[in-house]
């Protein structure tokens, strides 16, 4: 008879209960862990999924619950894809898309190449910059639309620091023409530090004796860059470009707190006409298709990045 | 390109994974592209079909 502490407890539990536990198989008990979380999944993300989709093909208004709903096919998603309207929001969205995109890579990496060389201070100004990305998008939103106000806003006062002319000769936000690159310079300052901190965990997870390599190599600074920084660094570069491509293509609250989607329409990017379908024209049915439609884009390029980031990985 | 076809013929992931994510990228271009609006019109389609084919493909062999 062995009288190990286990036995003791096995020993302590009614017998009943013994009974029923050492009935079930690993299998079982594993299923029964991992089952609360499958519940939730389904209910939280692919039932509202299915739900939206066959809401799609309907006509559905849900501030008129009580009406017949009509199945009307592909009706929606022809509307939209025929729609200059909707054409002209996508552009909107590519060119903030794109000009965040690259801005944003652009200065994070530069920021987080300075940041990774060893002065002194090094910690503080990486708490410094991280600064903006911890506010919230609508404190951002707020004060850049005191920034950019024509009258008593800093960033005119900068701008013609440097250009001459008087600052209120323009408006960031009131104009069709600088509107776009207001929203673009605003998520840009918000969302650099992000892509900064990954550069930067990517650039310090590069062994210095790779360095040193090249250095009895007489390799020059340059050469490294590109043939060490750049390729180990790259990972990291996509995963930021995966992540601001994803965001970006959503972005909603910063928008709209800084322009409302204008002057005009020059502003309203696909997730606020989304919005404005869905909550303010109240059709449910064609928003559900929009909402699909931005769904399969986001989802196919998730597939493209998250793909060639694995091949990175295994270079 | 040999290889490449070889690949598409008996359904390995690699190559057909590589036509999927063009068409993906292709119906995004074409999405967000201001030039001509019959592009936009059949984006979503082809996106949908890419992006079917990803699901489908990245369960073929290596």
């Amino acid at each position: 008879m062995i009288h190990t502490p286990m036995d003791k407890i096995a020993k302590a539990t009614p017998e009943p209960m013994a009974r029923k536990v050492r009935g079930l198989s690993d299998r079982t008990i594993a299923w029964i862990f991992v089952a609360p979380s499958i519940f939730l999944l389904l209910a939280v993300n692919i039932f509202p999924l299915i739900w939206t989709i066959r809401l799609s093909f309907t006509n559905y208004k849900v501030n008129r619950p009580n009406r017949e709903i009509d199945f009307v096919g592909l009706r929606n998603y022809e509307r939209i894809l025929t729609d200059s309207d909707t054409w002209m929001t996508m552009q909107a969205t590519a060119h903030f898309l794109i000009w965040t995109i690259v801005l944003q890579v652009l200065i994070g990496f530069a920021l987080a190449y300075l940041l990774n060389m060893k002065f002194k201070g090094n910690d503080m100004w990486t708490t410094i910059i991280v600064f903006p990305m911890m506010l919230s998008p609508a404190v951002v939103g707020n004060f850049w639309t005191f920034l950019y106000q024509p009258q008593i806003g800093l960033f005119n006062y900068v701008v013609t620091f440097f250009t001459g002319g008087d600052p209120s000769s323009f408006s960031m936000i009131g104009d069709v023409h600088l509107a776009p690159w207001a929203i673009v310079i605003a998520d840009t300052w918000m969302w650099t530090p992000f892509v900064m901190l990954i550069c930067l965990a990517g650039l310090r997870s590069i062994p210095d004796s790779i360095y040193e390599a090249a250095e009895c190599d007489r390799a020059s600074k340059w050469r490294q860059f590109w043939t060490i920084t750049i390729p180990m660094a790259l990972p990291f570069l996509m995963l930021a470009v995966l992540f601001r491509g994803i965001e970006n293509f959503k972005m909603f609250d910063l928008v709209v707190q800084l322009t409302g989607g204008g002057p005009g329409n020059t502003t309203t990017l696909t997730s606020i006409d989304l919005k404005r379908e869905a909550f303010e024209k109240w059709r449910t049915g064609y928003s559900s298709a929009y909402a699909v439609i931005l769904f399969v884009t986001v989802f196919g390029l998730a597939s493209i990045y998250v793909k060639a980031l694995n091949k990175v990985k295994e270079r | 390109m040999s290889t490449f076809i070889n690949g598409l013929l008996r359904l390995r992931r690699g190559p057909w994974e590589m036509v999927a994510s063009i068409l993906i990228a292709l119906g995004v271009i074409m999405l967000m592209q201001p030039f001509v609006l019959a592009l936009f019109t059949y984006s979503f389609i082809v996106t949908l079909i890419g992006t079917v084919m990803f699901i489908i493909v990245s369960h073929f062999p290596e």
